[in-house]
């Protein structure tokens, strides 16, 4: 797979070429047992839109070993220790619904034409946690617009894969979710610029356990919009059902934007702990609007009362 | 934990001439002593680990599994106290009931340890979280509740509170039916999913409650 840079990205969206460099030895200084904030501290803070964060880019080995991938256990290492089961090669992706291109895809044949790019984003989960992801990824509307949606198209669905063989959490018997995972967006937030198609992260193919072969990104959105090792996608008129709203509608919503404001029956959503969190740091930071890309997407909410479509 | 349950449920092991013997008796508290603090030396040992190099030992978001850890044998010992009167009926074992105490005051330590961590680690003592989370987050109103019911009980397990109380004591000390309740009830509500580890926990209290159930009705 050729993974080039494209020259033009909005500096909100991708960090100098000197951070990612200083970032890479910020990694193998936490690997050579530096102290991890301190370390990260050192790299300043990144561009951001609006906002200037901490500005420390989470180690890579986070990244990879902290994970919400309940197909593979509900434990946060056990998407990183089950998900090598995984087989992604060949991988079929099934498009149906309101577009004129329909029917069974090779992910290799969709994503071929497209050059990912990387997007530095703050990921924010729901369970008031958050880290910096350098992702590599397709711009999601280049992705959808290839399967040409008619004018019925109002929202799209993405499903993860479902392989109980593989998927150790899709067998057992005490789950709650009726699997598979299913999540949508709404077409206008779907062809924001900043929502991507992840192909990738840190500059190598994303590993199983972060949704390979390619799974969803969407930044102001809480963590489980962003959907993995998805295998479906369908164009929809009405709104799709997800997951978790289907489990338990009083704590999650269709939209999911992350917002301060409304608090969850579980966790504050008032502030977030930016991983690494160590014990006598705990480096938490207040939430922001819509994890701080307000200013970019606020206006795609506007007469809605977010309070209520939460 | 299995082979608590094993040791428990296998009145053999009881049956032997070593029970009987001085020896238990000298041996029995401070072996359980330290069969109960290993859990906390092994989080001690992991605390002290993530001093010198974050991230070792309990991941990317220790608080969270400091607190979780500690919470899990909090459940784990207040159920192995409840087990403790069924054990010396089942297995007849009468001397099983001079370990209880230390059962009991293990299982309030732990509590105590899981509600200051989360109070420390988790919420870095910030009076305004920690209240919101005690109104608005009802998994932790309750387990509050539970801890705030067990205070009385541990203090009122010396020998001294339980001769001044006489007949009040077992009444009081009843309140575990209570407890533990609430205790499965804070897990079962922070559960997002796989509740395998609730059901367990669930069965075996329902299995103790059902025992006294059959004890009572054969008494009569």
């Amino acid at each position: 797979m050729l993974i080039r840079q494209k020259p033009d990205i909005p500096s909100y969206e991708i960090t100098s070429e000197s951070h990612y460099l200083n970032r890479r030895s910020f990694v193998a200084g936490a690997a050579a047992g530096v102290a991890l904030l301190g370390a990260g501290q050192a790299l300043g803070s990144i561009g951001y839109a609006g906002v200037e964060l901490g500005g420390e880019v989470t180690p890579e080995s986070i990244v990879t070993s902290h994970n919400n991938f309940y197909e593979f256990g509900t434990g946060k290492s056990d998407p990183s220790e089950h998900a090598h089961q995984l087989t992604t090669s060949p991988w079929k992706v099934k498009v149906s619904g309101a577009a004129a291109k329909t029917g069974d895809f090779d992910y290799e044949d969709i994503i071929k034409g497209f050059t990912p790019e990387e997007r530095i984003y703050r990921f924010r989960c729901v369970e008031a946690w958050s880290m910096v992801v350098p992702w590599l990824g397709i711009p999601l509307k280049d992705i959808l617009a290839w399967f040409e949606p008619t004018s019925k198209a109002k929202y799209v669905e993405f499903t993860t894969l479902y392989r109980p063989r593989e998927m150790p959490g899709q067998r057992s018997y005490f789950s709650s979710i009726d699997w598979p995972y299913v999540e949508g967006l709404r077409l206008d937030e779907a062809y924001h610029p900043l929502s991507i198609m992840a192909v990738g992260v840190y500059g190598k193919a994303l590993p199983n356990q972060n949704g390979a072969p390619w799974r969803l990104i969407v930044p102001w959105k809480y963590g489980f919009k962003s959907i993995k090792s998805i295998v479906k996608i369908r164009f929809t008129e009405r709104e799709p059902k997800n997951s978790w709203q289907v489990i338990a509608p009083r704590e999650y919503g269709f939209f999911a934007n992350v917002n301060p404001a409304v608090s969850h029956p579980r966790w504050s959503q008032a502030s977030e702990r930016r991983l690494p969190s160590t014990l006598f740091n705990e480096n938490r930071m207040p939430t922001l609007p819509f994890n701080g890309y307000a200013e970019q997407v606020a206006s795609l909410y506007s007469g809605m009362d977010l309070s209520r479509h939460f | 934990m299995r082979l608590c349950i094993q040791a428990w449920t296998f009145p053999a092991i009881f049956d032997s001439a070593f029970i009987s013997s001085a020896a238990f008796d000298r041996a029995a508290k401070p072996v359980l002593f330290v069969l109960l603090s290993l859990p906390l030396g092994w989080l001690a040992f992991a605390i002290l680990g993530e001093l010198n190099a974050p991230g070792s030992r309990l991941g990317a978001d220790p608080a969270v599994e400091v607190v979780r850890f500690l919470g899990e044998w909090s459940i784990r010992l207040l159920l192995l106290t409840l087990s403790v009167s069924s054990v010396r009926r089942i297995a007849r074992f009468p001397k099983v009931l001079q370990l209880r105490r230390m059962i009991g005051l293990f299982a309030f330590s732990y509590v105590v340890c899981h509600f200051t961590a989360y109070l420390g680690f988790l919420a870095g003592f910030d009076l305004v979280l920690i209240e919101e989370d005690l109104v608005e987050r009802t998994y932790i109103t309750v387990g509050f509740t539970g801890l705030l019911l067990l205070i009385p009980l541990a203090v009122t397990s010396t020998n001294g509170w339980r001769r001044r109380l006489g007949t009040t004591w077992r009444k009081l000390h009843r309140a575990i039916y209570l407890i533990v309740p609430l205790g499965l009830v804070h897990l079962l509500w922070l559960t997002k999913d796989q509740y395998g580890e609730v059901v367990l926990y669930s069965l075996i209290f329902v299995v103790l409650m059902l025992e006294r159930v059959v004890n009572r009705r054969k008494a009569r």
